[in-house]
């Protein structure tokens, strides 16, 4: 576990960069906050409405396949590590499963679920 | 001197064990945030020379030699630029992205072997696990911000982000895996121990070239670099950002390519491993051919960049999951049975 310590010291000393550069940039930055500056950029046109709008579809099922295809990854990691171990049963029981998973694309790719327009 | 040696080593051993750990990590942290972050000021000015002679201009020529401190310019300028926070942005958001962006583009660092007597930070035996995990955390930064800005521009910007970094990132996974497959290890340690007598450029280019492809995707450059699209989306997800937060999103893009063209060196040029013996000790030419071969990739990246025209979303989200994630799984299966023939 010894080693998962760089890891947190890392994130934390990354994430003190912008905050040590942010409070040095307070100090000498000017301060003048007017409601006009602060409105919302539209090119220079008056905002209307709110920015977080609804949005196609398409995006949330890219999301669900995307879903499939990485647990599967997780699945198939330690079995990459230790296919000289483990030997043609193991390889031929993973064709097995990357057939499913194939046949999985397949389908959405026949319900034209891959297409954008 | 001696003397002062003496007591630090008296001081050190002195210590608990955990707090010698945690002085360690402390220590190497700050050697690697100092070089990502002289690297990437240095790639913002090389960036800026190799556009504009692609581009047939001079480029900053003003502030040093060869505008040399141009950066250093930019860097004071952004320091006194005034920090708007527009009055319609979810606040918690909007604060925090930039430094979720900005402290995940340095974890890729912890496992990566910068030399042969340069332990890695930490020689994590999940490794290439752990950079699949750290590199995903960049979209999360990327959607906090365009959804937070509440802009309609950057919440378009990051729902394309997302789209398209996720969908890219299971071809490159696969490709790692299939580098993995050939070293039997995940530890990126074992997979440039394992290329002494050949590169895995030789061994795995189809798993190279479906990693080269994705890693623009990843990065949002050009020719994927959808979510940024100037001429639709102004700026993108950080259009909202002014002053420093805006520069540290910029940072982390380049350090985020610094990391993806050390990773690709590793994974298949051989790492720290030498293209043709030098005279001197390995320890000292190591790190030098490390970062000759980043740099290769940040020049390769750069090139492509300013060369090639924007992609349309459709064309960019079938060529990954119609051709590249078929492909991929193909070279999985390739690399099972060539690896199971050659026990």
């Amino acid at each position: 576990m010894e080693k998962y310590v760089d890891v947190v010291v890392f994130l934390v000393v990354g994430a003190l960069v912008p905050v040590i550069g942010l409070i040095m940039a307070a100090l000498i930055r000017p301060s003048n906050p007017t409601s006009l500056k602060r409105a919302t950029y539209e090119c220079g046109e008056v905002p209307f409405g709110e920015g977080m709008v609804r949005f196609n579809i398409r995006y949330y099922v890219f999301a669900l396949v995307f879903v499939v295809f990485d647990v599967e990854t997780v699945f198939l990691y330690p079995w990459a590590v230790q296919l000289r171990k483990l030997g043609m049963f193991a390889l031929v029981e993973m064709f097995i499963f990357l057939l499913i998973l194939i046949f999985g694309l397949v389908y959405a790719w026949r319900k034209r679920v891959l297409e954008w327009s | 001197m001696t003397a002062l040696f003496q007591w630090a080593a008296d001081l050190i051993s002195s210590l608990p064990k955990g707090w010698v750990v945690l002085l360690a990590a402390l220590l190497k942290s700050i050697v690697i945030v100092l070089f990502v972050i002289l690297n990437v000021m240095f790639m913002v000015w090389l960036e800026r020379k190799v556009s504009a002679r692609i581009q047939r201009r001079i480029g900053p020529n003003r502030v040093g030699r060869f505008g040399m401190w141009q950066l250093i310019a930019d860097t004071v300028k952004l320091l006194g630029k005034e920090d708007i926070i527009p009055s319609m942005v979810d606040r918690w958001l909007f604060v925090l992205a930039p430094l979720v962006v900005f402290a995940t583009s340095f974890l890729i660092w912890v496992v990566m072997p910068l030399g042969p007597n340069w332990e890695t930070p930490a020689n994590l035996n999940v490794g290439v696990l752990y950079l699949a995990a750290v590199t995903s955390f960049t979209i999360l930064g990327v959607f906090m911000s365009g959804w937070g800005s509440n802009n309609k521009y950057s919440v378009v910007s990051s729902m394309r982000a997302a789209a398209v970094m996720m969908s890219y990132e299971i071809p490159q996974v696969l490709a790692v895996m299939a580098v993995a497959m050939v070293a039997g290890s995940l530890s990126l340690t074992d997979i440039v121990g394992a290329q002494s007598k050949v590169w895995y450029i030789l061994l795995q280019p189809l798993a190279f070239i479906i990693f080269f492809i994705s890693s623009f995707a990843e990065l949002n450059r050009t020719p994927f670099d959808l979510a940024e699209a100037e001429s639709e989306l102004i700026a993108g997800y950080n259009v909202e950002y002014s002053g420093l937060r805006f520069a540290f999103f910029f940072l982390a893009e380049y350090a985020n390519l610094l990391a993806m063209s050390a990773l690709m060196a590793t994974l298949f040029l051989g790492g720290w491993r030498p293209l043709f013996p030098l005279p001197g000790p390995i320890w000292f030419w190591g790190p030098v051919w490390f970062v000759a071969k980043t740099y290769f990739f940040v020049l390769l990246n750069m090139w492509v960049k300013w060369t090639l025209p924007r992609i349309r979303i459709d064309q960019l989200m079938e060529f990954c999951w119609k051709f590249l994630l078929p492909l991929s799984l193909l070279n999985i299966a390739l690399t099972g049975l060539v690896v199971l023939a050659r026990v």
